[in-house]
């Protein structure tokens, strides 16, 4: 019976891959650990053994082949005396994607692994689009729009500034030889040196401490954390620090850095390491909280914040960063911090959300318009300070509203929102509003109870349902 | 008693661990302008400190505030090897590091009575004072967190290529604070010039060195990162002088960092609330009558025939006139106006 070789998951966040090379041939043998093919993710080039002795009997999948789903067959291993013609016969076609594969580049499976040369920008992912979102109004008309990643978003951003403002340096653990944990920072070590992108020892509390003098002396630092999980260990730094010494100088103290780095729930990787740190950081005077949901407001508010003379915290998504939306392409694109943006106009009830929470709600209201209801979906952008306008001024028209969020619920981001929908539109509101979110538990492990603890498209709909009275 | 073992270990510190260029340990040669100038400016920290905790006891001043007497020869003699663009930080215990910065003891004053003309508009108090001008970075208030934050500004000159140094003081107490060591691996990896001034008064609030520290002599505490120390009699101004200016050269050549255990000792309480029970009242009084910082430059002064009875009188007399112009000042200068509570959250 010939074996199915699979293409592999590489990483808790990775749906699909890139057959970007095969190193064995039909016919050859192979043996356990021997490297049959090199795969691309968007984070990495990462290269797949075989698991068992035999011949590699046919090659489902050619070399070159964009977007293949994890699990797709992409090979047969066949032992000894098997008819690798059996084995043809047997297996499945390759899952074929719907999407025309990507460009591809030269030798991309060189970029991760050899990090010498410049990493050029990947060709937009031939991902399909996010669902629309309406276009910013600071963008001018006739704008030509490029399909860019969130995450190809986030390093042209940090490039930018870069280029722009010597003072702008990276700081972080595996940020320049590694090229990022996550890749954000792909390419920035080739362009801007040691000097510029630092590697640090795994040391949050000190690193972010570090960044913080030298941001009090001066410097702008972009320090990124590998996940916001582990700049708990930063937390002093980053509260007592970088949010209270403007005040507690009287003004005199600066400091003009940025915290970056994805939050919230990652795939299966339970409690430790999923958790969203919204209203932790909202909460504090002193801070801005930042936390984009598409490539262009990802690009235009980190290109915001690197300038921004406060400390901010910079909320990104793991999840997002493969996910590609239209960029405006302009010289300089950069969005005011504490903007709220509608992303989707509607007229019966009002979804606020951000971040993540926007592909809960977006989704969600292309049901409702299903069903008749029309949902207005407001993106946040920014969590402090917080555009209470934006949101009133849609409550007011709808009378009713969601929040929809990762976190949990109690002293949320939503309990916020809804005490300021509350105060400020009480007697224009049909309906209490609805709090969606994480439930009220850490985060397990298990695939099927991970879904559960995660807020829902469904429950999204439900929600906006029942304050709608159907 | 403890006071005597100080003086060993200052007199055996020498470590295989210490640079080549620092066998020489002998106190700095003080001229007699040097003396004075020295006398001058600890007696400035003495009585402005001795006025604070006198107008704390008036209810003029709140809150924490912790006293520097008996600390004073640490920051005038690290003062003295420092030049234009060096950079000070420092935990809690700051008035003396302020005034040794060069800043307006008014201000300082007016910043500990929460006065709109304190240095920090009254918002910071005590543990909270800044000034760019004189390069004084603060006045931390978190246990140790100013040490990262000085191998940040070590990082700056590092990052604009200047041979400044970044002075970081903390005490024996944040000495056992994890991202001091975080600290001391980044400073030593990177070749970062940041000196790290360890005070050890011999207690951390409550809990003394040997009840607090396994390894006591702080002078070692960067020698798993390869960072050289030296124990420093701390009472001695010279001695505090000559051991800065051998670690000030040490930083500016980019050897990285250097460590001073500056061994001294704090005559008051940990706060105004101490009652320091926790010592014997003949320790205290062993030490004053012993190592005294001030003491020991008068006897030299006296001894030398530098100065008379009436010219140290004199000097005195001009530093009172400077403590109680800016206890006057604190105490009349308005409160902040109410305007002030939104200001500086963000700029």
């Amino acid at each position: 019976m010939p074996i199915q070789v699979l293409m592999p998951a590489l990483s808790p966040t990775m749906e699909k891959g890139n057959l970007a090379k095969w190193i064995k041939k039909e016919g050859d043998k192979v043996a356990p650990g021997d490297v049959i093919a090199e795969i691309e993710t968007d984070k990495a080039t990462m290269e797949v053994e075989a698991v068992d002795e035999g011949t590699l009997g046919q090659i489902l999948v050619p070399e070159g082949t964009a977007d293949v789903a994890v699990n797709t067959p992409i090979a047969t291993i066949v032992a000894e005396g098997e008819d690798a013609s059996a084995a043809k016969s047997e297996s499945k076609p390759p899952q074929k994607s719907t999407e025309p594969p990507a460009a591809k580049e030269e030798k991309p499976a060189e970029l991760a692994k050899n990090a010498k040369e410049p990493a050029q920008p990947k060709p937009a992912a031939a991902k399909p689009p996010e669902p629309a979102t309406l276009p910013d109004p600071d963008v001018p008309e006739g704008t030509e729009m490029v399909a860019m990643t969130v995450r190809e978003a986030l390093r042209d951003a940090m490039v930018e500034e870069m280029r722009r403002d010597d003072t702008v340096f990276v700081i972080g653990e595996e940020v320049a030889e590694y090229q990022g944990a996550y890749k954000v920072t792909q390419g920035l070590l080739q362009e801007f040196g040691a000097k510029r992108v630092v590697d640090t020892p795994i040391t949050e509390h000190g690193f972010a401490g570090l960044g913080v003098g030298a941001a009090m002396a001066g410097l702008r630092p972009i320090v990124e954390f590998m996940t916001f999980n582990f700049a708990m260990q930063a937390m002093d730094q980053i509260i007592n620090s970088a949010a209270k010494t403007l005040y507690m100088s009287g003004g005199q103290m600066r400091c003009p850095i940025v915290f970056r780095g994805p939050n919230g729930a990652a795939a299966r990787v339970a409690a430790q390491h999923s958790q969203d740190y919204s209203s932790w950081y909202s909460h504090v005077p002193g801070l801005k909280v930042v936390a984009p949901y598409t490539s262009a407001d990802a690009k235009g508010l980190l290109k915001a914040a690197i300038r921004d003379p406060n400390p901010i915290i910079f909320l990104e998504n793991e999840i997002l960063y493969g996910h590609t939306f239209p960029v405006p392409k302009l010289d300089d694109y950069v969005l005011p911090i504490g903007k709220a943006k509608i992303a989707r106009a509607g007229k019966d009830v009002t979804l606020v959300s951000w971040s993540m929470g926007m592909t809960y709600a977006l989704k969600a209201a292309e049901e409702l318009a299903g069903e008749g209801i029309e949902a207005e979906v407001i993106d946040l952008r920014t969590l402090r300070p917080m555009d209470t306008d934006t949101v009133l001024a849609s409550v007011k028209k709808t009378g009713r509203a969601v929040t929809v969020e990762e976190g949990w619920q109690q002293s949320g981001v939503g309990a916020e929102i809804a005490a300021r929908i509350m105060e400020g539109a009480f007697d224009y509101l049909d309906a209490p509003v609805m709090r969606v979110s994480g439930k009220d538990v850490p985060m397990p492990y298990a695939a099927n109870l991970e879904k559960l603890a995660l807020p829902s498209v469904a429950d999204v709909v439900e929600a906006a349902k029942a304050v709608c009275y159907r | 008693m403890a006071a005597a073992k100080a003086k060993d270990a200052t007199s055996t510190s020498a470590r295989s661990s210490a640079p080549k260029d620092t066998s020489d340990r002998r106190p700095a040669e003080f001229t007699k302008a040097d003396e004075f100038d020295a006398y001058h400016r600890m007696l400035l920290i003495r009585r402005f400190e001795e006025k604070a905790g006198q107008m704390y006891g008036m209810g003029l001043i709140g809150g924490f505030c912790h006293l520097y007497i008996g600390q004073e020869a640490v920051v005038i003699g690290m003062q003295l090897a420092l030049k234009e663009g060096d950079q000070v930080i420092t935990g809690y215990r700051d008035h003396g590091h302020m005034l040794a910065c060069g800043m307006d003891p008014k201000g300082v004053m007016a910043e500990l009575t929460g006065r709109r003309n304190g240095y920090s508009k009254g918002k910071g108090g005590s543990m909270h004072m800044f000034s760019i001008e004189k390069s004084f970075y603060g006045g931390h208030g978190i246990v140790g967190a100013q040490v990262s934050l000085g191998t940040g500004l070590a990082f700056s000159n590092r990052y604009r290529d200047n041979d400044n140094v970044a002075l970081t003081y903390f005490g024996d107490g944040a000495a056992n604070q994890g991202q001091v060591y975080e600290s001391f691996n980044m400073a030593e990896l990177w070749k970062l010039p940041v000196i790290y001034v360890i005070e050890n008064n011999r207690y951390a609030m409550g809990t003394s060195v040997t009840r607090s520290s396994a390894q006591t002599d702080f002078s070692k505490r960067g020698l798993s990162f390869n960072i050289p120390g030296e124990q420093v009699d701390g009472m001695d101004v010279r001695a505090v002088k000559a051991a800065g200016e051998r670690a000030v050269k040490w930083c500016r050549e980019g050897k990285g960092p250097f460590i001073l255990e500056m061994q001294t000792y704090r005559y008051r309480g940990h706060s105004m609330s101490d009652p320091a029970k926790y010592r014997s009242r003949d320790e205290v009084q062993k030490v004053r009558a012993e190592q005294d910082p001030i003491e020991q430059v008068r006897h030299r002064l006296l001894e030398k025939k530098w100065a008379s009875e009436d010219d140290l009188k004199k000097i005195d007399a001009e530093v009172r006139d400077i403590v109680n112009e800016a206890a006057e000042f604190a105490t009349h200068d308005p409160e902040p106006d109410p305007s002030e509570l939104w200001t500086d959250v963000l700029r």
